[in-house]
């Protein structure tokens, strides 16, 4: 043993960064399971509910109308979980009584990782064992073409999840290469199950956009519906076939709701773009914004009705030419330091 | 209880380690072919019998003995309930080795090496750790060609080392070499085998000792 000579008070001092994470002992997460279920109960008897059928959605709802928070955090408000959720899964003592490490890999350090690395090694290992078995009875190996498209590997904040381990990019990359050149091989269905447990699907995200049909009214004249924004103006059309070119705003002719030229061309150009001009009348209604943000929205409006009138190709053209796009462009607010959202106050040199 | 682990240091050889392997058993593993004359470490030159066409022959008489001593004592290891670590850096043998060590119920480490894994043992894994007893290192060289940092670590830690040393490799700080071939998959599979049955009986005979002095 060492025998202590000298030392300074600093020494004594406990070493914070040292001893990592704060460590949350059985016993403490148990008390913790045991205050929460009580403060369930209390919680059900307090709003009048059935204490035994509390579920998670009724403490939050709970909890928000008791104490209100316009906090704009929604990590920063009041909230009760199960402790479970807040306390995060941590690894208990990994040896047992006499000393001796559970796991035959402890002393590497990433003992989980690592032993996962050791078995998909070994099923790579399996396979090819089974593919040369195939060559020797000189059967051809099946090769079934599974579908990748709607599948990716876990990213590796999930697989540090899955592992309770911290894991480097180098790790990462190194298994995901791995489970690759297993999959190359002409593997049977043992070691789809194992690969399975690394996939997840992609949902697909491809929204094919709906062209309403054609809707009739009590007359017989054809007439279909769309909707339009700009900024903070927001418009509904409605476009009738078999007529003359009319185009009404809220109950007002354009040439009075709209007397610049520039507002008028917007709603038009739909029409112009499609050589419909004089075919189609327009029945709208606007609210919310200025001028040209609601000569905008109407725009968008009206070709958003017109694309049940039209072939899908003219369709294609209309999204190419930007009728069907909804312009993102608002106001950008002002921050403070400065006169406006870009323009700073004027710059004295002394 | 002192009975139980006084009578096997009363033998020289009590696990009768002699009977795994024969010298026959060697040269067909092809443990006595060494690396070529211009890989030569200075300290292998007492264990080289010889150097054929440039390449280096280890002699097997002295691996025998060698052998016979580094089994016996991991066998004396074992029956003490003692942590036997396996490492080898070649990647080749990496599962063979992981397979080994699973199979014996001791442990293994044959990735790369994190710096204070032995030396700063008590901050890496927590207070209260035990290190292994027994250091077997089935290629004491790492892939750069340089010697393995455990060879040293354990020096410092005072934990005794097994080590099959190649005709390249510094067999100075293990405290029972065993110079052979660690190249080939034959004699690595032979190592393996005489660790595995080794390890086995000497846990089988600690077995049963316990049992008789609990029926006495």
């Amino acid at each position: 043993t060492l025998r202590l000579i000298y030392t300074t008070t600093a020494v004594r001092r406990k070493n914070v960064g040292a001893s990592g994470p704060e460590k949350y002992t059985e016993a403490f997460i148990k008390k913790q399971i045991e205050e929460f279920n009580l403060g369930k109960r209390h919680l059900a008897n307090m709003m009048g509910e059935d204490p035994e059928t509390f579920t998670q959605e009724d403490i939050d709802r709970a909890i928000a109308y008791l104490f209100p928070s316009g906090l704009f955090d929604k990590q920063a408000r009041p909230m009760m979980k199960h402790p479970t959720e807040i306390f995060p899964e941590q690894r208990k003592i990994q040896w047992g009584e006499d000393g001796r490490p559970f796991h035959f890999l402890f002393y590497t350090g990433k003992q989980s990782y690592y032993s996962l690395m050791h078995e998909t090694y070994e099923k790579l290992l399996n396979a090819q064992k089974y593919q040369d078995q195939l060559t020797a009875q000189d059967l051809s190996p099946q090769k079934e073409k599974k579908n990748l498209a709607g599948n990716r590997w876990l990213t590796k904040i999930e697989l540090e999840e899955m592992l309770l381990e911290k894991l480097s990019d180098v790790d990462y990359s190194r298994f995901i290469q791995l489970l690759q050149k297993l999959l190359t091989l002409p593997c049977g269905d043992i070691e789809e199950k194992y690969i399975q447990k690394f996939c997840k699907e992609v949902p697909a995200q491809l929204k094919k956009v709906v062209i309403e049909p054609l809707k009739y009214d009590e007359r017989g004249v054809a007439f279909s519906t769309g909707e339009g924004t700009r900024k903070t103006a927001r418009a509904t059309a409605v476009v009738y076939d078999n007529g003359t070119g009319k185009i009404t705003v809220n109950g007002i002719d354009i040439l009075h709701y709209f007397p610049v030229l520039q507002d008028r061309e917007q709603l038009l150009f739909p029409f112009q773009f499609l050589d419909r001009i004089g075919k189609h009348d327009m029945v709208c209604t606007v609210s919310g914004g200025g001028r040209s943000a609601q000569a905008g929205a109407i725009r968008l409006a009206s070709a958003k009705a017109l694309r049940s009138f039209v072939t899908e190709q003219e369709v294609e053209f209309m999204r190419q030419a930007g009728l069907l796009t909804v312009d993102p462009r608002v106001k950008e607010r002002k921050k403070p330091g400065q006169e406006g959202a870009r323009r700073k106050f004027t710059w004295k040199k002394r | 209880d002192g009975n139980l682990l006084s009578k096997p240091l009363s033998h020289p050889d009590f696990f009768n380690v002699k009977e795994l392997f024969s010298l026959k058993d060697l040269f067909d593993a092809r443990v006595h072919l060494g690396h070529k004359k211009g890989c030569r470490h200075r300290f292998m030159e007492p264990y080289i019998f010889g150097c054929r066409l440039d390449q280096d022959i280890i002699d097997l008489d002295q691996t025998m003995q060698h052998l016979q001593l580094a089994l016996n004592f991991t066998a004396h290891i074992a029956y003490r309930k003692g942590i036997i670590l396996f490492i080898s850096r070649k990647r080749q043998f990496c599962h063979l080795v992981e397979r080994t060590a699973r199979e014996c119920g001791e442990y293994a480490h044959t990735r790369y090496w994190q710096g204070g894994l032995l030396t700063n043992a008590h901050i890496q894994f927590g207070p209260g750790v035990r290190l292994p007893d027994l250091i077997i290192f089935l290629s004491s060289l790492n892939n750069v060609f340089e010697p393995h940092v455990a060879i040293r670590d354990a020096a410092k830690m005072n934990i005794p080392t097994v080590g099959v040393v190649d005709t390249n490799c510094n067999p100075c700080l293990i405290t029972y070499p065993i110079p052979g071939n660690d190249d080939s998959p034959t004699a690595m599979e032979l190592y393996c085998k005489l660790f595995r049955m080794t390890i086995i009986r000497a846990k089988d005979k600690r077995r049963q000792s316990e049992i008789f002095n609990e029926l006495q």
